[in-house]
């Protein structure tokens, strides 16, 4: 059992998205940055869309009724257990009793509490996360709430290991990024041709600023009106995270996980997969630039991340693996 | 570079010399959005279209839109230019689909607090608010898609003399059920939440429950009919 002791709103219960009732409106739901959930799960052995805790309000305190094995990956802010710090991205072990406590981070947004066997809540339409505006999924449907009693297999799994975080690990788009900005690529979508050229270049070259309306629903941008040539009336499409809509009055939304599943407003271009959680641990009032790549680059982003992640899952498992055969050596020579 | 887009975006010309328009939405995603109008033929040929994305196993979920399909792919193809002939070809030979749908019909209480757009609409469309329940209630409308939030069915059949466009100020809290019209598509609100359309009355019936098999009340092809329970003017 993990007791909240202390939270703030919107802190839930998150796995990797739900899929397969898109067609019934159902949002994808699941944590806003993927890479933080995967190798959370990864460094821990568990599977890779194994629940997690999103905390996106700080401080978060919880309290663990039995030994357990955890990683706190995402943000970067001060942890503490049982009255010490605790490394992020680092396999640590709870033990009964222990209080751990997030601190509003210093760097990035949210922060991802992963325990060995993850987060067990019901699984509804196929997923353990919360779907908000259905109030369905993840704890009762709702985010957390101070005394809430959520489950977690409790177990233990050798510990004092870690990854690189994928801040470094991981090439973005720009090698250095400017404080407080952060570089997304994206691709030209469906209705790009319909903005004025003007629209286009602005598009490319503003440093948009994350507004506070921005939320696991989508981030509104602001720095500049995009135009259409003229205006047009869309029949509702499908809509996925990442993708970029105009409004009227011209500023542009990035679509994100809880992003409703269809839409009406002209899509300018589509923030690609390996940048998404770039974009989630981007912290209202920071900047983001947008840079122009086809697909084939778009791929090829989305492999690295999938080779930062698999070389984590092969060293944690490589690591489980002797610190077994360790333990067994020792006790063999004990007997 | 090669620039995939306006490569695969059949130019400007697409909705009136009846060629597709098909475009990439990330890596990830694929749309075909039909030419010409809103039609319900135009529609059957789109769920033709989803039945036949369906059965490819590098096709992960279809989802249907208003004269339009989004795929999403398992694995994003190499060549997305290979996927939208495939599409292109499909669409130019598939028959339309038939969906004998259930026939939904669904009482109304028309006007009233739940409904309290119903003024506006009449004075909007210059008649009384019995003419718009009478035009309301006569057509059989088709769900075409379901989408936007859970259970929310995208409605063919609204009479366009009822077209009122959406209010400028969304109610807040407008309830799950809520009988609606947006611009000219008619609707039933799934979510309590904020909402643009304008209400005309309200239904108890449950859009979506997760704990119900299937989940969603509608499916596309389903037909509705409304019909007035009560009226408070």
């Amino acid at each position: 059992m993990i007791t909240v002791l202390e939270t703030g709103v919107l802190n839930t219960v998150q796995d990797a998205g739900r899929f397969g009732y898109r067609h019934l409106g159902v949002s994808t739901s699941g944590v806003m940055d993927p890479v933080a959930l995967r190798c959370g799960n990864a460094l821990l052995g568990n599977a890779p869309d194994a629940a997690c805790i999103e905390v996106q309000t700080f401080p978060f305190k919880v309290r663990f009724d039995k030994d357990i094995s955890l990683v706190v990956t995402g943000a970067q802010g001060v942890l503490t257990m049982g009255g010490r710090k605790i490394l992020p991205w680092t396999v640590v072990t709870a033990r009964t009793g222990d209080v751990l406590t997030l601190e509003r981070p210093v760097i990035g947004a949210r922060m991802y509490l992963c325990v060995w066997g993850g987060i067990d809540v019901p699984v509804v339409l196929g997923s353990r996360s919360t779907q908000l505006r259905g109030g369905f999924g993840g704890y009762l449907g709702r985010p957390l709430e101070v005394d809430d009693e959520i489950a977690g297999t409790g177990g233990c799994v050798p510990d004092g290991f870690g990854a690189i975080p994928p801040s470094e690990g991981l090439v973005g788009a720009c090698a250095e990024e400017k404080e407080k900005t952060v570089t997304l690529r994206a691709i030209p979508a469906t209705d790009y041709a319909l903005f004025t050229e003007e629209a286009q270049a602005r598009f490319w070259s503003t440093s948009w600023q994350i507004t506070a309306q921005s939320n696991r629903l989508g981030y509104r941008l602001k720095g500049s009106a995009l135009m259409l040539k003229h205006p047009i009336e869309l029949r509702s499409y499908g809509v996925i995270p990442g993708l970029i809509q105009v409004p009227p009055a011209g500023e542009p939304i990035v679509q994100m996980a809880d992003a409703n599943t269809a839409g009406g407003y002209p899509r300018i271009a589509t923030v690609i997969e390996a940048d998404l959680w770039r974009l989630a641990q981007a912290r209202i009032g920071s900047f983001v630039r947008l840079q122009r790549c086809d697909h084939a680059a778009g791929l090829e982003a989305m492999e690295d991340v999938e080779k930062y992640l698999k070389s984590i899952r092969e060293n944690s498992a490589l690591y489980r693996k002797s610190f077994i055969r360790r333990d067994a050596g020792q006790t063999g020579k004990k007997s | 570079m090669t620039e995939t887009i306006p490569a695969l975006r059949a130019e400007q010309s697409a909705g009136s010399a009846g060629v597709p328009t098909i475009s990439m939405i990330g890596t990830r995603a694929m749309l075909f959005e039909a030419p010409g109008e809103f039609t319900l033929g135009c529609q059957r040929r789109i769920w033709a279209l989803m039945d036949a994305c369906a059965d490819r196993p590098d096709i992960a979920e279809v989802m249907p839109g208003v004269t339009n399909l989004m795929l999403i792919f398992s694995t994003p193809p190499e060549n997305p230019e290979d996927m939208a002939a495939w599409l292109r070809k499909a669409w130019n030979t598939l028959p339309e689909k038939h969906i004998k749908g259930r026939l939904f019909e669904v009482g109304v209480r028309y006007g009233g607090e739940l409904g309290s757009d119903l003024q506006r609409v009449a004075e909007h469309c210059g008649m009384s608010p019995h003419e718009v329940i009478a035009l309301h209630q006569a057509p059989r409308y088709t769900v075409c898609a379901l989408g936007s939030v859970p259970g929310f069915g995208y409605l063919h059949g609204l009479d366009p003399r009822l077209e009122t466009p959406r209010k400028s100020v969304p109610s807040l809290k407008m309830l799950a059920g809520t009988v609606t019209i947006g611009g000219p598509q008619a609707g039933i609100s799934a979510l309590t939440g904020p909402n643009g359309w304008n209400s005309i009355g309200f239904t108890d019936l449950v859009m979506f429950d997760p704990q119900r098999d299937p989940p969603a009340l509608f499916d596309v092809g389903d037909q509705i009919r409304f019909y007035a329970e009560s009226i408070e003017l």
